[in-house]
């Protein structure tokens, strides 16, 4: 039975995952050392689980109002105030299936058939196809190593048309662990309010970023908060993955549009997750947000080390202030980043993620996650450091 | 102690084996920092001892390990520790605690058998004449030692599709 005339075409034309086509690739071997998780290591703080088991022994286990718990979203209003000096009522705050359900919902409400949304690259692999699914056209816009990965306002003018509906700002950035400085978000902010489209800001990593200001939020710069949509969750920030906890912050009028849509497909978010959402804002901001910041330094840490010994052994990679990885260059073995991770993976059995997995077409970039222990990170980038040696004999 | 000086001695914990210029490169300052750091720590007596941590079942030797609680008399000037000096003098003993609770004193042995840690229970803790009781435990199995998990669970993770 052909079943291509029962599906839909634009769906059907989804190319897969590069992330997940490889790691299908690295199932077929056991004993592989990955660098490859997008995923903290870290286990879900106890105070989180606790009230979840509490919660569930209440028997508060019903549909929660579409929009979340009003007390969740209290709470996450007041930590973006808080924390990023932005503004939000928490009729404005929409509870989600994490960040993801957001862009997937956020890009339905916005794009109509045939306008284009731009996407930065390399970015995070759901950001095209979820523009896809909703009618839209996908526009890479590249960022590019001399930039540290981060987006330029001339480039962004370069792939504004009188198509273009948004932005997607995916920053700080998986896979390259760039950020955007408060400075770089004024010049494009110029650029964007010229042109007149939106910014849907993702900003999943915010908490982890490295240098000494912190993250700035797009929807903190003069102009910017009345055209952005900031979709955050507490995946990474609380190592929360498994929850399946994120949110959105937007304009009441957007707002009410992007609701519409969650309540028709989603209903509302997973009901323990809220509750152990609240309690993890709450601890945080009773401890001030030591555990975070714990959690941090030790990314910290990996990432200085990571970035050490890259370049000494000579993929040169610049010093990410972002997210969980690192994206060293591998030009220097005259190597695709396909043909380098497929070949490390084959001959030294260590998983990498090309950086092919994020662009359209190859790359000389890979991807590598140091959301594992420094012990880890040792043994694999020994590997990969006598790979490098023997490859350029 | 500056939050600088914890982070080191938190590293060396962690693995002693860490080299200044990697303890540099984790905290992001200077090798000859952290060699001060360490050289000064090691003086003062902070830092007392590298050693390694062995996971005893897999070396195939005989050894036994016992946690043997102590009850005593204190002595009249000396309280505890006169008690103290005599037991933790013994080769075989790796460390001794003052405890609080319903005993005294704790002692970790450390023996190639069960008759060996009888015969210290019997011929040396007991002959002391401010010992006025012992209950030995014998370890039966290491889960964790030193803060780690010797037989370390797999990673859950999944690889999702992030």
């Amino acid at each position: 039975m052909d079943y291509t005339k029962y599906l839909n075409k634009t769906a059907l034309g989804i190319k897969p995952s590069g992330i997940r086509k490889f790691f299908d690739l690295a199932s077929e071997r056991k004993d592989i050392i990955s660098l490859g998780v997008g995923e903290p290591d870290f286990d879900t703080p106890w105070v989180a689980r606790d009230n979840a088991i509490k919660i569930i022994k209440k028997g508060y286990t019903q549909y929660t109002g579409n929009a979340g718990l009003p007390k969740l979203r209290e709470l996450i209003c007041k930590y973006y105030l808080d924390r990023y000096g932005v503004k939000y009522s928490p009729n404005e705050c929409l509870v989600t299936v994490g960040a993801s359900e957001a862009i997937d919902i956020t890009l339905r409400a916005i794009v109509n058939p045939g306008e284009e949304v731009l996407v930065p690259e390399p970015s995070y692999v759901s950001y095209c196809p979820c523009v896809q699914l909703a009618g839209g056209i996908p526009v890479a816009v590249p960022c590019y190593a001399k930039d540290n990965f981060s987006l330029t306002a001339d480039t962004l003018k370069k792939y504004i048309t009188d198509k273009t509906k948004a932005i997607i700002l995916p920053y700080p950035n998986n896979p390259t662990g760039a950020i955007m400085e408060e400075d770089g978000l004024k010049e494009i902010a110029k650029v964007i309010i010229e042109k007149d489209i939106l910014v849907i800001s993702d900003e999943i990593y915010s908490e982890l970023t490295y240098n000494e200001k912190g993250h700035v939020s797009i929807a903190s710069i003069s102009g910017m908060q009345e055209r952005t949509i900031v979709i955050n969750g507490f995946s990474k920030a609380f190592s929360m993955t498994g929850w399946r906890l994120g949110y959105l912050l937007a304009p009441l009028e957007i707002f009410e549009v992007i609701k519409k849509i969650h309540q028709y497909g989603i209903i509302c978010a997973p009901t323990i997750s809220q509750y152990a959402g609240i309690s993890m804002l709450e601890e945080s901001f009773s401890d001030d947000f030591n555990s975070v910041n714990e959690m941090k330094s030790e990314y910290d840490m990996r990432r200085r080390y990571c970035v050490s010994r890259l370049n000494k052994m000579g993929l040169t990679c610049f010093e990410p202030k972002g997210a969980f990885y690192v994206f060293p260059s591998v030009e220097k073995l005259n190597m695709s980043s396909d043909e380098f991770a497929t070949t490390l993976l084959e001959e030294k059995g260590v998983a990498v993620v090309p950086g092919s997995a994020f662009v359209n077409g190859d790359c000389s970039f890979i991807r590598i996650s140091y959301a594992y222990s420094l012990k880890q990170l040792e043994k694999a980038l020994d590997i990969i450091e006598e790979f490098v040696k023997e490859k350029t004999k | 102690m500056t939050q600088l000086e914890k982070k080191v001695i938190a590293l060396l914990k962690d693995d002693a084996r860490r080299s200044y210029s990697e303890i540099a490169t984790l905290l992001g300052v200077e090798e000859n920092q952290i060699k001060t750091i360490v050289t000064d720590l090691e003086k003062q007596g902070i830092i007392v001892k590298y050693s390694a941590i062995i996971n005893t079942e897999k070396t195939g030797e005989d050894y036994v390990d016992a946690l043997i609680e102590v009850k005593c008399t204190p002595q009249a000037r000396s309280g505890f520790d006169a008690i103290a000096k005599e037991i933790y003098k013994f080769p075989e003993v790796k460390s001794v605690y003052l405890m609080s609770g319903t005993y005294d004193l704790c002692i970790q042995l450390e023996s190639k058998t069960v008759r060996d840690v009888s015969l210290f229970v019997s011929e040396r803790l007991s002959t002391i004449d401010s010992v006025t009781g012992t209950a030995t435990h014998f370890i039966m199995k290491q889960y964790k030692e030193g803060g780690v998990v010797l037989n370390d669970e797999t990673d859950r993770r999944s690889d999702g599709n992030t």
